[in-house]
């Protein structure tokens, strides 16, 4: 019902005051080689790609190629995509998916961990130039696209190298004062909320919901309103690429309306949220406490701190999502 | 307290009938009272601001008194938000002037001093612990007291060796540190607290719990005497709105806090949208799981210890025991029949098990909570003690027979009240065990080695004893997951709390 509103509303406001020169039929390009298939973009959510439950969608503008520009244009998506704009009920959904995943994904070693995060690197790799694309058609030049797409894979490579190296820097045998072996070792927290900065669309949120997976955490990453047909094509290659479904899930929609319910969420355990509005910033963290969650909530950094193998990657990335635990025993006989 | 008087007289009959051993007068101790004349407690205490006594500007001082005679010990400075105002710019002015200046190598030095003074005052400060909070002499004294001391002792090491503890990445301190204490271990709470913090390079603000100042004020003392820059380390006594005052001051870069998790959520939400940083130790209601197979008067030593040391006034308790079903009856007789020799008392006897209840208003509470229990339909036993005329007491006290939803199996009682219930398989033992908005702690009694390490990793809780229960020390990590807070204390791990670790 909704949808047919604004459709009428956006005609009215089109509307043209039709006179002897108008055509009556709009410019039409009839060179068109083949018609394309465009793609229906959908939220993902325990592995499986789904429209908001309720029904709603927002739109966002690709950039085609300018009319002087040589190159064929390949994308197939028409100008205007219809992105699912997820609901309070979508963010529970992916939040109980996320909450099922968790065991399943804690179970699995280090070294599976490992693999599966390096093999999304070589999915990511191998769809490079559709990444590249989606980030052009957003608005980003394409020498800065090809950056963030590369730095986005070599983060990926990076992650899936201290899967199963961030125990031994982190655990810890404590020497007690007493006939006691006692050790202290990182644990997962369990389902982790992400809020992934709106720039840079990609490279933002590989680098917040990496350090998360890899740690062992499961997330529900909501995605940049901006740029979220990249996050879904992101989607798309954790979903050929091994990773458990329900591990990361990705939510479309508008920040406002979708961390309430995340910070909320008393199965939401963490929060790594970036955003620019530090109204939002303080709710989450006011909303967080009901549960007290761990919320971590930042001024976005710039593309070149991003892009930074020290500032945008590292140990405490992976370690302010984990948990120490201490096990005591008697030593003796 | 005629209602729990009369239960307990009632059990005293029961006793001769149901208990495996009679020892008749054998229990009988002759009193063996610690002397307090060698003590100096100050008729009244200002605040310890800047490095000098100052009284407060309210005007305002308030009675501490003993629990378990309710006299009067000392009158104590109430800080109100110009005194904190006051205790948090000297803080600042001694962090940029003197703490952050000075060789790490200096400032581990000045810890250590603290460290050795503690040691040296350890009778006394035993003592007035004892006096002022209400706990067994023999529990300050070999307890507290020297787990102070070495938490001192072992942070001063750090001090210079900080680029070790998280290599490859820089550290920083964060400034001035507020943090707020509670009752239940007045001076080894003040030394997480403290020692961390000053090891890190931070200066602090400290406020202790209004019912037990008087050690921490007595750290102040010797910190003094330690001859720290003045401004390092600021004592502000007071109550709850001292402590407001403490957290939500402008200029404090990290707030730490030991309490409540009702409170730690206020702070929690007072912190929101600021750049504060901030770790919460808080409540929890801990299970100790007790397989068929543990070695059973070992575990009953274990759920004694779980749930009676210090009263039960321990955010880590074991008030939730999980028998296994097969041997619960015989647990739960072994548990009587250890509890009719618990000796309830004279918190500076040296035979005392059990002292005072820290105030009236916990005794209310815990009061409440029993009446709950019993309304509910679980069954109370209370050990046979005889509770002395003045203080606050609490007979150690378990139900049977309560289902999960009770109130006394899910609310964090912070008394000598513990909670039997039973499971079948060690998947029902985990389940029950998490089922809780707490994880701080949770204790195991089994001699299978391999199911110690299975539960260990299934249960969601920050410090797991396999075999043993309250154990401490500051090598050794401590602090919760879920609502029992973050952030750790102890440890190379728990330096993380005040420092910027790049």
């Amino acid at each position: 019902m909704a949808e047919k509103k604004v459709r009428t509303e956006t005609a009215t406001a089109d509307a043209l005051p039709r006179s002897a020169e108008t055509a009556l039929l709009k410019p039409w390009d009839t060179q068109k080689p083949r018609v394309s298939v465009a793609k229906a973009y959908k939220m993902f959510v325990n592995g499986a790609f789904v429209r908001s439950e309720s029904g709603r969608y927002f739109q966002v503008k690709g950039q085609k190629e300018k009319d002087d520009a040589v190159v064929v244009d390949v994308d197939p998506d028409p100008e205007t995509v219809n992105i699912p704009r997820g609901s309070r009920k979508d963010v529970r959904d992916a939040v109980l998916a996320a909450k099922n995943a968790l065991g399943g994904w804690q179970k699995r070693t280090a070294f599976n961990r490992s693999q599966i995060l390096y093999r999304l690197a070589e999915v990511m790799e191998s769809r490079k130039a559709e990444l590249v694309q989606s980030l052009v058609r957003s608005g980003v030049p394409d020498v800065a696209a090809v950056r963030e797409v590369e730095a986005s894979i070599d983060r990926a490579v990076f992650y899936a190298g201290f899967a199963d190296k961030y125990f031994s820097l982190l655990a810890s045998q404590n020497p007690v004062a007493g006939p006691h072996f006692t050790f202290s070792i990182p644990e997962p927290m369990g389902v982790i909320g992400v809020v992934a900065p709106e720039r840079p669309s990609l490279l933002g949120l590989v680098s917040t919901v990496l350090p998360v997976v890899t740690g062992g955490n499961t997330c529900v990453a909501l995605a940049s309103t901006t740029d979220p047909r990249t996050a879904i094509l992101w989607s798309e290659c954790i979903a050929t690429s091994d990773m458990p479904g329900g591990v990361v899930n990705v939510l479309t929609g508008f920040p406002k309306e979708l961390c309430p319910p995340l910070a909320k969420h008393r199965e939401v355990i963490g929060i790594d949220a970036w955003l620019v509005d530090a109204d939002l910033r303080k709710a989450i963290e006011t909303d967080g406490a009901d549960n007290v969650k761990r919320v971590k909530t930042h001024v976005p950094m710039d593309i070149e701190a991003w892009l930074d193998e020290r500032k945008g990657q590292g140990l405490g990335w992976i370690e302010r999502f984990l948990e120490t635990k201490t096990v005591w025993h008697p030593v003796g006989v | 307290m005629s209602q729990s008087l009369m239960k307990a007289g009632s059990l005293e009959v029961d006793r001769k009938v149901e208990a495996a051993l009679d020892f008749g007068r054998a229990w009988d101790y002759a009193p063996a009272p610690e002397a307090t004349d060698h003590v100096k407690i100050e008729p009244r205490y200002g605040l310890f601001i800047g490095g000098r006594w100052v009284s407060p500007r309210s005007g305002k001082y308030f009675p501490t008194i003993s629990p378990s005679t309710e006299q009067v010990l000392a009158e104590v400075a109430e800080a109100n938000a110009q005194d904190v105002d006051d205790a948090v710019k000297a803080a600042r002015e001694a962090y940029e002037k003197y703490w952050s200046k000075l060789r790490p190598a200096d400032r581990a030095k000045y810890i250590f001093r603290i460290a050795r003074a503690i040691q040296e005052k350890s009778r006394e400060l035993a003592i007035v612990e004892s006096m002022d909070g209400g706990k067994p002499i023999k529990e300050s004294r070999d307890v507290d007291i020297p787990l102070a001391a070495a938490h001192f002792f072992y942070h001063a090491g750090w001090a210079d060796k900080l680029d070790y503890a998280f290599q490859g990445r820089k550290v920083r301190p964060l400034g001035v540190a507020g943090q707020i204490i509670p009752w239940n271990f007045p001076l080894l709470m003040a030394a997480w607290k403290i020692a961390p913090a000053l090891a890190c390079g931070n200066t602090v603000v400290l406020k202790p719990a209004e019912t037990t100042p008087l050690t921490a004020l007595m750290l102040a003392k010797i910190i003094e005497e330690a001859e720290l820059p003045p401004g390092v380390v600021n004592i502000v006594t007071g109550a709850g709105e001292t402590g407001a005052a403490v957290a939500n001051h402008p200029d404090v870069n990290k707030v730490a806090f030991t309490g409540s998790t009702e409170v730690g959520k206020r702070i929690q939400r007072a912190l929101a949208g600021t750049t504060k940083r901030l770790t919460l130790e808080l409540g929890g209601k801990a299970a100790n799981i007790v397989f068929a197979d543990a070695p059973l008067d070992q575990a009953v030593e274990g759920i004694v210890n779980g749930i009676y040391f210090n009263q039960g006034h321990v955010c880590c308790a074991g008030s939730r025991l999980l028998v296994e079903e097969s041997v619960h009856d015989i647990v739960v007789r072994k548990l009587r029949d250890r509890m009719q020799t618990l000796r309830l008392g004279d918190p500076l006897d040296k035979n005392t098990d059990v002292g005072a209840i820290n105030s009236k208003m916990q005794l209310e509470k815990i009061r409440e909570l029993v009446a709950a229990g019993e309304a509910e339909g679980a069954e109370r036993f209370s050990a046979p003690v005889k509770i002395p005329e003045k203080g606050f007491w609490f007979p150690p006290t378990f139900f049977t027979g309560a289902s999960q939803s009770c109130r006394i199996a899910r609310e964090e009682i912070f008394g000598p009240v513990l909670t039997v219930m039973t499971f079948r398989t060690p998947e029902e033992a985990i389940e029950k065990a998490n089922n809780t908005m707490y994880g701080l702690s949770a204790g195991i009694w089994t001699d299978k080695g391999a199911k110690i390490f299975h539960l260990a990793t299934k249960l969601k809780a920050g410090v797991i004893w396999g075999n043993t229960y309250n154990k401490f020390d500051p090598s050794s990590p401590f602090g919760g997951y879920k609502e029992s807070g973050f952030g750790r204390e102890g440890g190379r791990q728990g330096l993380a709390a005040y420092l910027e670790v790049e």
